[in-house]
């Protein structure tokens, strides 16, 4: 954790793949930077020894038969896509 | 029970619906008409069907004409927050990237409501995919508080809250990440009750941050909040983190538990910060379990300061995770703009998120990216491994813990605009969830201009029964809900 936190906004917004605007870029790495500095707080706390806790209880590995259950029809899932053909889901051309 | 039905109880109307002095169509017939009449200003709804809800209320009265009735929810009108699937309606989360999606199953609370006859009405307004204390923060439209239609009616369950307390609805869901089923409760003079983590599925909930979220009722009383989560408890193969608990009868175990209890009271609860007119309700309620024979403790929970620094880094981490999946390819949003793959992420996005949910995915991003995940999160997981310590030493001396549910009574309307002024709003009821516990929002009175206050009973995992228990010995002397709103 920096002293000073500097949110690098494009990388981030580039890895959270959200196209922001020039006004949302200064917008939230001021209001960002706010919250991580207030976030910093949480250095003063001992945390040596302690177990990070994922989960409200200690349950874990939960195993499911693998077997086959009902499913949607394809016509009720793809009612949702933007765009279909053929029962498939299309989309912009992925590869050159 | 005398009209309006629309202000009934779960309780007195599933009495009224059984001896035929009310039928499940009358009963629907007022909610829309009450609906209709209050929406225009209240704004709980994001869409509501008419039609599909009388057949509801129809084959309610059928089955109970045939002697087939399904339980004490037949034939009541319950309000689902839009992030709840139901089959064949809408499913916005409040959110342009949802503005068109239809629900092709049922969420398991739906079916398991549906299963008990209740009338799946309504989808109720929220904070987009639940990220906010006002609901200033959906897509569509703000909702106001019925008491006060210039303040909001908190959130992110705010329609949920405010639909009930208006009469639009005899009982509601809503889903509870930081608090966003207890204080809108708190703001608009319901109870509203966050159910233990993992006792209750989410498997068809929209998910915002999944180690948090729980899905719980919002109702009249704490006698319907116990007849709700006794339908919708239970463990689901659907959600690996549903928890295999037995579930009891709660309304009738909620009357056999008895006190006298040892109340906590937490120091750190009651610092600065605190609405004085708040502090003075709660101050009330303790000395009311005095005179009950409780015992008051204080106790102290050292890392509650902490608590929103946690959360903040937890939720949206887990949120920029959850909310990958809209992507413009599915289901959901799709930029019309984008000529490519990565620009259709990027448009889509870009297009279909609001500026809060931008805001929580870029932060959420940050602190999971390389280089800052053991800084952030995984120093979050340790506090909040401290948080719920806290909580579990302290239960070694009493049975509940009593705090406020919010700061201050319900603000007004653009009245908080700067982000984290609005996260500090969620202190008293964050650790709850970082803890995992169960936790309810009961009525505690007014402030001078009239607007409701709440106090928040917080139990021990699991232990629901008695948390109504505890929480009915201070409702039964003091019926605050009953004061509904003028509109």
């Amino acid at each position: 954790m920096s002293s000073e936190p500097n949110i690098n906004i494009e990388h981030i917004a580039t890895l959270a793949r959200i196209a922001l605007t020039d006004d949302e870029k200064r917008i939230f790495a001021s209001q960002l930077g706010d919250v991580l500095a207030y976030i910093e707080k949480l250095r003063e706390v001992d945390v040596s020894g302690v177990e990070p806790m994922a989960h409200a209880f200690p349950v874990f590995n939960v195993w499911i038969e693998d077997v086959s259950g009902p499913a949607l029809p394809v016509e009720a899932v793809l009612r949702n896509a933007p765009a279909s053909r053929d029962n498939m889901i299309s989309v912009p051309k992925v590869v050159e | 029970m005398t009209p309006p039905y629309y202000f009934g109880t779960i309780a007195a109307l599933s009495e009224a619906l059984s001896v035929g002095k009310v039928s499940s169509l009358q009963l629907m017939r007022e909610v829309i008409a009450r609906t209709r009449e209050v929406e225009p200003r209240v704004g709980a709804f994001n869409s509501f069907d008419e039609l599909d809800a009388l057949a509801q209320a129809s084959a309610s009265d059928l089955r109970r004409t045939e002697g087939r009735t399904l339980g004490l929810l037949d034939g009541i009108p319950i309000g689902l927050k839009d992030v709840i699937a139901v089959e064949g309606q809408p499913l916005t989360a409040s959110s342009r990237m949802l503005a068109n999606f239809v629900s092709p199953y049922d969420a398991t609370v739906t079916r398991k409501l549906k299963a008990a006859g209740a009338i799946c009405w309504g989808r109720l307004n929220l904070d987009e995919f639940a990220m906010g204390s006002s609901t200033e923060n959906s897509a569509f439209k703000p909702t106001r508080n019925p008491y006060n239609l210039e303040c909001v009616p908190g959130g992110s369950s705010g329609g949920s809250a405010a639909a009930l307390a208006a009469g639009c609805a005899i009982a509601t869901l809503g889903s509870d990440t930081g608090g966003s089923i207890r204080q809108p409760a708190s703001f608009c003079n319901v109870v509203g009750l966050k159910p233990t983590y993992g006792l209750v599925s989410r498997y068809g909930l929209v998910a915002y941050a999944s180690s948090l979220d729980q899905i719980g009722p919002m109702t009249r009383t704490l006698e319907d909040a116990a007849i709700v989560l006794g339908v919708i408890a239970g463990h689901d193969r659907n959600d690996s983190t549903s928890y295999p608990a037995q579930i009891p009868d709660y309304r009738s175990a909620m009357t056999t538990v008895r006190g006298p209890w040892r109340i906590g009271i937490p120091k750190e609860y009651f610092g600065e910060g605190l609405d004085p007119e708040v502090e003075s309700a709660v101050q009330a309620a303790i000395a009311h379990y005095r005179t009950l024979g409780c015992e008051i403790r204080t106790v102290s929970l050292p890392h509650t300061q902490y608590g929103i620094a946690a959360y903040y880094i937890i939720a949206t981490a887990e949120c920029s995770s959850n909310l990958a999946r809209f992507d413009g390819v599915r289901y959901g949003h799709r930029s019309s703009e984008a000529r490519d793959v990565n620009e259709l992420y990027f448009k889509s996005r870009a297009e279909g998120f609001g500026q809060e949910v931008k805001r929580r995915i870029v932060l959420g991003t940050y602190v999971l990216s390389s280089g800052y995940y053991d800084a952030y999160y995984l120093r979050a997981q340790k506090v909040r491994a401290l948080i719920r310590n806290d909580f579990l030493a302290a239960y070694r001396d009493v049975d509940a813990i009593l705090t406020p549910v919010a700061p201050t009574p319900a603000f007004r309307h653009g009245a908080k605009k700067d982000p984290l002024e609005l996260y500090l709003n969620d202190i008293y009821t964050i650790g709850v969830n970082l803890a995992g516990l169960p936790a309810v929002s009961i009525p505690c009175g007014f402030t001078r201009a009239g607007l409701p206050m709440g106090l928040q009973l917080i139990g021990q995992p699991f232990r629901e029964a008695e948390l109504l228990a505890i929480g009915r010995a201070y409702e039964r002397e003091h019926p605050w809900a009953e004061r509904h709103p003028s509109l």
